[in-house]
């Protein structure tokens, strides 16, 4: 009941603007041109649904896939640089000049490396887009932490990896989920532009740009809503994971 | 002071040399050694503590009574001289696990419950889980905390996360407890509890403590012996023993406290000046 508290009054706006959505354009613009009501969205969702539903699963197993990989090597950097003194001197400075590509800006020169229809082009696309906030806000969360919590676990003679463990990893998490849900919301945008330079024909990407290229507004908007069903679910299933993985924290203990 | 004498005589008839608790000599700290930003924090400590003692530290900022604090602790090691723990090398004493610190902030950690992180370093040393319950649920009632066992650090005020701190540097009935500004950041009221807590904690379990303050009632109404550092480089500048007997309300408007107030006083104003 509690928990449904906190969902009424942004499900009462959305619904009000939806509303408002509707009738504004039933009364200014009947054709639906510029931007279809919100009926002839659902509308369209429903009649391609066979395409809007294998569009989400090709789209969103680049973007899940992307997110585990991009996730799994950001920590890994993150725990390498923390602990080895010539492993943080060397990838960080890599790590900060690389991120000031804009890596989505590689997108057609990846379709070259991968293969123009593979979905792999997608992938690395997301992979690396993932990488950079969780590897630095990780590193971060490890390395901040607070000096009197380092010094008692030196005091009780623990070795450096009971004090990753016990200190530095805990210390990490609240970081680290706050880079992860900006990392869920940028694999979205990274897998649907990457797709519209390449990669597999039948995702959301592409559907989108064929759509409104054939002015077909209502099901490009059709997919866009799919997409953004996409990073609604992974943004969720973050909120979820947080809760399991760190009960403790005042954010999740006293909601504001 | 009637008691004393007869304690320190009982032990100098074993080996008073190796009784010592700890045994400091012409310990100096630089750091930085041979750079621009080099610091002599400290220059010729010589400080022995007996068993059963209750000494503070006390001096102006940057008089080094931190890094005395973490040369003991063996934190950091002394760039020359020789620190003995319980007659063994400080840093074979932290590895012995011999005494318990706690630090100015309460340094809990906020993922462990408060039962929990009294169990930190029980879990360390390998103690079973029923050992350690039991001790965690004997040192919350000694901190008088009982009923927050379950509770997360961040939901007690700072005295209390003090308190938990402080249980849990006793968890392990350390003879030696490190103490570095422990109070500094709690309110004139909660502090003057905290302290009478201590003491009677300390008086409970016979632990040595060191100290480390910088308010001059603090370390006389706590203390049977005040040492007094001066900066730059930190050295000991006099010793003050402090005999009020047992502490309660009332030694806090004795004109003996009062007087004890002012000798430290005056021996840190020499020291400023």
């Amino acid at each position: 009941m509690n928990a449904l508290k906190g969902f009424s009054a942004p499900i009462v706006a959305g619904v009000v603007l939806f509303g408002l959505w509707q009738g504004v354009l039933s009364l200014f613009n009947p054709d639906g041109f510029v931007l279809p009501a919100p009926s002839e969205i659902v509308g369209a969702l429903i009649d391609n649904w066979d395409e809007v539903y294998q569009g989400v699963r090709i789209t969103g197993f680049v973007v899940v896939s992307g997110l585990i990989a991009g996730i799994i090597l950001g920590i890994l950097a993150a725990l390498l640089v923390t602990r080895f003194r010539t492993a943080n001197e060397t990838i960080t400075p890599l790590a900060v000049a690389v991120n000031a590509i804009p890596i989505i800006a590689l997108a057609p020169i990846f379709n070259n490396w991968f293969g123009l229809t593979s979905p792999r082009s997608n992938q690395a696309i997301v992979v690396a887009l993932v990488f950079f906030p969780i590897f630095i806000n990780t590193t971060r969360g490890l390395t901040q932490v607070d000096r009197s919590q380092v010094e008692l676990m030196e005091s009780y003679a623990a070795s450096r990896s009971r004090i990753t463990r016990e200190v530095r990893i805990p210390n990490a998490m609240p970081f680290f989920f706050t880079a992860l849900k900006l990392a869920t919301s940028l694999a979205v945008i990274a897998a649907i532009v990457a797709e519209y330079f390449g990669g597999r024909q039948d995702a959301l990407g592409p559907m989108i740009t064929q759509s409104a290229g054939l002015t077909r507004y209502d099901e490009a908007w059709a997919a866009v809503l799919a997409s953004t069903a996409i990073g609604a679910v992974l943004h969720f299933a973050v909120l979820v994971l947080e809760r399991v993985a760190m009960p403790w924290h005042s954010l999740i203990r006293n909601p504001k | 002071m009637s008691e004393e004498p007869a304690m320190s005589e009982a032990m100098s008839t074993g080996e008073a040399e190796s009784q010592l608790v700890i045994d400091i000599r012409g310990a100096t700290k630089v750091f930085n050694p041979g750079r621009s930003n080099r610091v002599e924090a400290l220059a010729e400590i010589d400080m022995a503590v007996e068993p059963g003692e209750f000494v503070t530290l006390i001096g102006p900022s940057g008089c080094g009574k931190s890094t005395l604090l973490r040369l003991v602790a063996s934190l950091i090691s002394p760039s020359s001289g020789s620190v003995q723990v319980n007659a063994k090398p400080a840093e074979q004493a932290r590895l012995d696990r011999d005494y318990g610190m706690a630090f100015q902030t309460a340094g809990l950690f906020d993922w462990r419950t408060v039962t929990k992180n009294i169990e930190l370093p029980l879990e360390l040393m390998g103690w079973s889980k029923g050992d350690r319950r039991r001790r965690a649920s004997e040192m919350l009632e000694l901190v008088k905390l009982s009923e927050f066992a379950k509770h997360h650090p961040n939901e007690l005020s700072g005295g209390m996360q003090q308190r938990v701190a402080i249980a849990r540097a006793l968890a392990f009935s350390p003879s030696l407890l490190l103490m570095d500004e422990p109070f500094g950041a709690l309110d004139e009221m909660t502090r003057e509890h905290m302290q009478d807590e201590l003491l009677r904690i300390w008086e409970e379990t016979e632990t040595t403590v060191v100290f480390v303050t910088h308010s001059i009632p603090e370390a006389v109404y706590l203390s049977t012996r005040v040492v007094v550092m001066s900066p730059r480089p930190g050295t000991i500048a006099s010793t003050i023993d402090v005999d009020l007997g047992d502490r309660s309300a009332a030694t806090r408007d004795d004109p003996a406290f009062f007087k004890k107030v002012t000798e430290v006083r005056i021996a840190l104003r020499e020291v400023e000046g």
